[in-house]
């Protein structure tokens, strides 16, 4: 069996009383429509069983339901299944939750606090009568022989996520953390082909926006005994568990230390001119941010660059302004192309603002600034519009942009006291 | 019209305000880095921490309580979408 596909309907035992009773989706192209995925995905389910019951972990997409639930039935009754732990609600992982509950009616249901509406939502009225635990890490379920433990680990990648722990043989249910999109009927890490590429894709566009709650799941993973990740998604990793939350914390550290003092603030402003009074623009606002202490600023001219390193640049980055000329209306498309592609990393608290020079109308800045705010940046010093040629007073306001923005990211802006009607 | 002064002590700005108006409507408009999501008292985006005058927001509803307690947030904590000024407040982003 071992090193075999898994082509029948049986479950895999994946240790002592644990088995894999998920579905393979080998022919599936696209992940949530920004996903590719070479090699399909899988749709990982697990089963515990202890002396008092059965636990079941995460169910699969709707569609593979069928084979779920004929591995659940080549190893257990549905009398037998005392509770249903839900790591993660996107429906892949509980398609066949409904189903299930209808077969295991006095299951409970065990998930996040932050879970609980989203429970809601995929069964409307069917979840009035369920019996439902909100839990975080410390909590357990106890099976009599072995606890099945929580571990709070929200944004990985939604609000709701959360690794399920049993300590007594080391394995770690971790939901989509871990994960990656790679379908092989050999299942295991030992066993598959060459996924590295997939675990790192995944990371990439998954959990990189979530860095932050990574670390904080690392602090709470890393001193556990890991022996085994059995993640929701793609290979078991039995083979040298560890070296992958290694590999998840590197890379969720910067790879080049930045220069400077730790405490200093980086700013990063990103203009495109067509004529050179945008980049006129920049040049002085860069001079404004220069009079203030404690920050260090970079100058890009947005024509000279591919966007990928610029995102790195600003994932790292404290605050960033974008200048851009309005041409037709609009922002030209480099700066869409790079506000655009912010989505895949954390930009939430970052400070933001705009600038440009335009001919009639010089919609750019307030563009600009509409984006930087859906991407939850504060923007809290209005932008600087020019018409046409900057005069030496236009320049002299750009240099105070700069300044009041350099101000504003190392806290010695002055208190200011306005009125709501300034605001309409 | 009576005013209240709220104060977003993360862009260190106050404004003054007619009584009854929500946070929503002003943080956004100064820039603070209060953020919203559904905007409509269901995700949880906009908690945030009330530094000062909790007695001086409007009482939350069953369902803003809910929220707050779906994702574990302590006494100190409202949704912008939702709290009504009615005293001096100062607030920020969690």
């Amino acid at each position: 069996m071992d090193g075999m596909p898994i082509t029948g309907t049986q479950a895999v035992a994946i240790g002592s009383d644990v088995y894999w009773i998920g579905a393979f989706d080998p022919s599936l192209r696209s992940f949530d429509l920004i996903l590719k995925t070479a090699n399909g995905t899988s749709y990982n389910s697990y089963l515990v069983r202890g002396a008092d019951g059965v636990c079941i972990v995460d169910t699969v997409k709707k569609e593979f339901q069928d084979i779920f639930f004929k591995r659940l039935e080549s190893i257990c009754a549905y009398d037998e299944i005392k509770y249903i732990v839900l790591n993660h609600m996107e429906p892949d992982h509980t398609g066949a939750l409904p189903e299930l509950l209808k077969r295991a009616p006095n299951a409970k249901v065990y998930l996040s606090f932050q879970a609980q509406g989203m429970l809601k939502g995929l069964l409307k009225e069917g979840a009035e009568n369920l019996d439902v635990t909100a839990v975080t890490t410390g909590d357990s379920i106890d099976l009599g022989n072995r606890k099945v433990s929580f571990i709070n680990t929200p944004f990985l990648h939604w609000p709701d996520t959360q690794c399920t722990w049993l300590e007594d043989c080391g394995m770690l249910l971790s939901g989509d953390l871990f994960g990656c999109h790679f379908c092989d009927e050999r299942l295991f890490n030992d066993l598959v082909g060459d996924f590295r590429f997939s675990f790192e894709y995944y990371y990439a566009h998954i959990m990189r926006p979530f860095k932050h709650h990574v670390l904080q799941a690392l602090d709470l993973i890393e001193p556990l005994d890991i022996k085994l990740i059995a993640p929701a998604h793609g290979p078991i990793l039995r083979e040298h568990p560890r070296e992958y939350v290694r590999h998840y914390h590197s890379m969720s550290v910067p790879h080049l230390r930045r220069e400077g003092e730790i405490t200093e603030k980086t700013l990063l402003i990103f203009y495109m001119s067509a004529y050179g009074s945008t980049g006129d623009m920049a040049k002085e606002v860069l001079k404004g941010a220069e009079q203030v202490s404690g920050v260090r600023i970079s100058l890009y001219d947005l024509e000279g660059g591919e966007m990928p390193p610029f995102v790195d640049l600003i994932e790292e980055a404290d605050g960033l302004v974008f200048g851009s000329p309005t041409i037709n209306g609009d922002a030209v498309k480099p700066v869409w192309d790079l506000l655009s592609s912010l989505c895949s990393i954390h930009t939430q608290g970052k400070l933001g603002a705009a600038f440009g020079s335009y001919g009639w109308t010089g919609e750019a800045v307030a563009m600009i600034e509409d984006r930087l705010r859906g991407l939850k940046f504060k923007v809290p010093v209005p932008g600087v519009k020019v018409k046409l040629i900057p005069t030496n007073e236009e320049l002299e306001e750009c240099r105070a942009f700069g300044r009041l923005i350099a101000e504003n990211l190392t806290g010695t802006n002055a208190p200011r006291v306005i009125d709501f009607s300034d605001l309409l | 019209m009576a005013k209240a002064t709220v104060k977003f002590s993360d862009i260190d700005l106050s404004v003054v305000v007619p009584v009854g108006t929500r946070i929503i409507e002003v943080s956004e408009k100064v820039g603070s880095g209060i953020v919203y999501g559904c905007r409509e008292c269901d995700c949880g985006t906009c908690i945030m921490m009330v530094e000062e005058g909790m007695e001086n927001l409007s009482t939350p509803s069953m369902l803003e309580d809910q929220v707050l307690r779906d994702n574990m947030a302590g006494k100190e904590f409202r949704l912008a979408c939702q709290a009504q000024v009615l005293g001096d407040v100062t607030i920020s982003p969690v």
